[in-house]
């Protein structure tokens, strides 16, 4: 009797651990080719003041609202930010203007940074806003009632004052999984995205397809750049993508 | 001779945990003066019970863990509810059952007395996990510097004053993530005194009383507070539903409900609203689907809150629990399967197990994180650690039988809060 349980879960290990080993093996083919299912990089949002300004050749002004993780220390030119606008130079027309900027609020909550925004919107007055939060809410455990409301807040100050809004959630982080507890914070920024017809860039997601396709190994300890900058790479050009589908801008502005 | 023992009643050879039947119980029943509660006739052990509390327990270890493929096959991923609640809920039932004789046996201070005494259990086991959270977590904090994830690094902050955070622990103030469910376990335990006295005058109006404390957690926004800030990721006002339900139940409850429980029209509404369900979770994982699911749905709907038990949960739960009582009924011969062991010795050990789980889910992610990471690698870990938790429930069962053997009489009225477990 014991040798049959033995056997059968052997068999079932043995069954559970075959895709994986193919799914390994296939990894080093494409390597780091940031590749995505589509739906990944779907949303029904749709991002009308961008469109508009590339269609009536406006400049496109971006401006990215994030905390630690929205840049790489020490190599600020392969962060997301950067490489998104290098991406989009290349896809939009070479008399489309493109600028992003960035604007870092280091260990704020949603709700510390929403209470910015109306300065930072009379400051800047971009087309579009790209706010990357929940990190430090997770971290500190806000209630995710209280953050809910303070991104409902930040997206309508933000609407407000003129621009197009992403969401973007919080870092795939294996390591920390078992420490800072992610869910209920993904959870609230995509009923905000839906009660407020904003797109939601979802980086935790595509950071976990990546992790479990094995194009990155995100339980790396690597202490070195690299790792950080081919990520930033890809989410860079996975946001440069999203946001010309949101605003529908199709090939016949795209250069390539 | 224990509580657990007369609950027992006659025992199946071999079912690990359960020790001889004591005669004395069954004419001990009578003698209680026209109680407001029935309890169950003096049978064989429900291994249903520990069935399912066994599956909760293997369920929690792996929703612990970093997903993976063996938690395609846990029950949160086809519906609402997930193995929490069908841990509160039998841990009510079996919490009532063992203290709710003891108190109509010995009396209400006796019974308390007993039941503090497992409240006490299962906070130095709650210690002794946060400890070993530490441990990861300090090991953690200096071996790991990938630059994608300083901000990540920010959960360490709280190390920087260990003072205030290992007090707040002890005051199940701060509570690590995966550490939420035996703090409230033991507020649930603190209240069972009060419970019972008042299942004792009158189980209806208790029931109602937990559902009108439910209702004014949602109203009035009840709430226990946590550290640094925050609140309990298990609010206690609003999981007690789930803990007294269990217990109503388990007090005559589930013998008043079993002509409702048999009716097809029940039957009915429960596969609906399952398939439901299941129906709106799929959405969640193929987003094409929620193009066919109506906006309004979705605004009433969302979002389904875990913290405050939110009401779809806790009718999910119920919609599982009648399916699981129709179709597979007590006596059902595969309750003595061989297979199924496994999951029935887990269930009669659960608040060691459960703490098992949650060291084994800790280790788990320390050998992916530090040793070896990928799917296989996986899958491996999520196996051994069930094939422990199994082993370790087996050995915990063949000492008791032998201590049980050589020291009967000594162990006299020693509260056996086996049954009572659900830790």
């Amino acid at each position: 009797m014991k040798a049959k349980v033995l056997l059968s879960l052997i068999l079932l290990c043995g069954y559970l651990a075959a895709p994986s080993a193919r799914a390994d093996d296939a990894a080093p083919a494409v390597p780091a080719a940031c590749e995505l299912p589509p739906y990944l990089l779907a949303t029904e949002s749709q991002l009308h003041k961008v469109a508009e300004a590339v269609t009536s050749g406006k400049p496109l002004e971006i401006l990215v609202v994030g905390s630690r993780s929205t840049t790489i220390p020490f190599s600020e030119d392969s962060s997301y930010p950067a490489r998104m606008q290098a991406i989009l130079k290349e896809k939009l027309p070479p008399s489309e203007t493109v600028h992003v900027s960035v604007e870092i609020q280091s260990k704020k909550t949603a709700e510390e940074a929403a209470g910015t925004f109306v300065k930072l919107m009379e400051a800047k007055s971009p087309t579009l806003v790209i706010w990357q939060t929940g990190t430090v809410d997770a971290i500190r455990s806000i209630d995710p009632d209280d953050f809910r409301g303070a991104v409902t807040d930040g997206v309508a100050a933000l609407q407000n004052a003129g621009a197009d809004v992403v969401l973007m959630n919080l870092q795939y982080s294996p390591r920390t999984e078992s420490m800072i507890s992610a869910p209920p914070y993904l959870d609230n920024m995509r009923v905000v995205a839906q009660e407020h017809d904003v797109p939601l860039f979802d980086r935790f997601a595509i950071m976990r397809q990546w992790n479990d396709q094995g194009q990155f190994d995100l339980f790396s300890p690597s202490r070195g750049p690299e790792l950080a900058k081919q990520v930033h790479d890809c989410i860079g050009r996975a946001l440069a993508q999203f946001v010309l589908d949101a605003a529908h801008l199709g090939s016949a502005q795209q250069q390539n | 001779m224990t509580i657990a023992d007369q609950v027992t009643g006659s025992t199946i050879a071999g079912t690990a945990g359960a020790k001889p039947a004591e005669v004395k119980s069954v004419d001990a029943k009578p003698r209680i003066a026209a109680p407001a509660i029935t309890l169950p006739a003096i049978g064989e052990r429900e291994l249903r019970l520990d069935l399912f509390r066994g599956l909760a327990l293997w369920l929690i270890f792996i929703d612990h863990l970093p997903p993976n493929l063996l938690t395609w096959f846990t029950i949160r991923n086809y519906g609402f509810s997930d193995a929490t609640e069908i841990f509160i809920f039998i841990s009510g039932y079996t919490a009532a059952f063992v203290y709710g004789r003891a108190m109509l046996e010995n009396g209400f201070v006796i019974a308390t007395a007993r039941v503090l005494r497992r409240v006490w259990q299962i906070y130095v086991a709650h210690v002794f996990l946060f400890t070993i959270f530490l441990a990861e977590i300090s090991y953690v904090a200096t071996s790991f510097e990938n630059p994608l994830y300083t901000e990540e690094m920010g959960i360490m902050d709280f190390l920087k004053q260990p003072d205030v955070t290992i007090v707040q622990a002890l005051l199940l103030r701060f509570r690590p993530v995966n550490m939420d469910v035996l703090p409230l376990y033991i507020v649930l335990m603190l209240a069972l005194p009060l419970i019972l006295w008042s299942m004792k005058w009158r189980p209806d109006v208790t029931l109602a009383l937990s559902a009108l404390l439910y209702a004014a957690t949602w109203e009035f926004d009840l709430y226990f507070s946590a550290y640094p800030n925050g609140f309990w990721a298990f609010n206690p006002f609003a999981w007690q539903l789930l803990f007294v339900f269990g217990a109503w139940c388990a007090l005559g409850g589930a013998r008043r409900m079993s002509r409702i429980l048999a009716s097809p029209v029940t039957m009915w509404i429960s596969i609906a609203y399952l398939a439901a369900a299941f129906y709106v979770t799929l959405t969640w994982y193929v987003p094409q689907l929620s193009h066919f699911m109506p906006k309004l749905i979705e605004q009433w709907m969302y979002p389904i809150d875990k913290t405050d038990l939110d009401v779809l949960r806790f009718t999910h739960f119920l919609a599982l629990a009648a399916l699981t009582v129709r179709f597979l009924p007590r006596e059902w011969p595969g309750l003595k399967s061989p297979w199924l062991r496994p999951l029935i010795v887990c269930g009669q050990h659960s608040l060691e197990i459960f703490c098992l789980g949650v060291f084994l889910a800790f280790a788990g992610h320390f050998i992916l994180a530090e040793v070896a990471s990928g799917p296989a690698m996986h899958a491996l870990i999520s196996l051994s650690g069930i094939l422990i938790m199994w082993a370790m429930a087996w050995v915990i069962s063949w000492y008791k039988r032998v201590a049980d053997k050589s020291g009967v009489k000594t162990k006299n009225a020693v509260g056996n809060a086996d049954l009572a477990g659900g830790g």
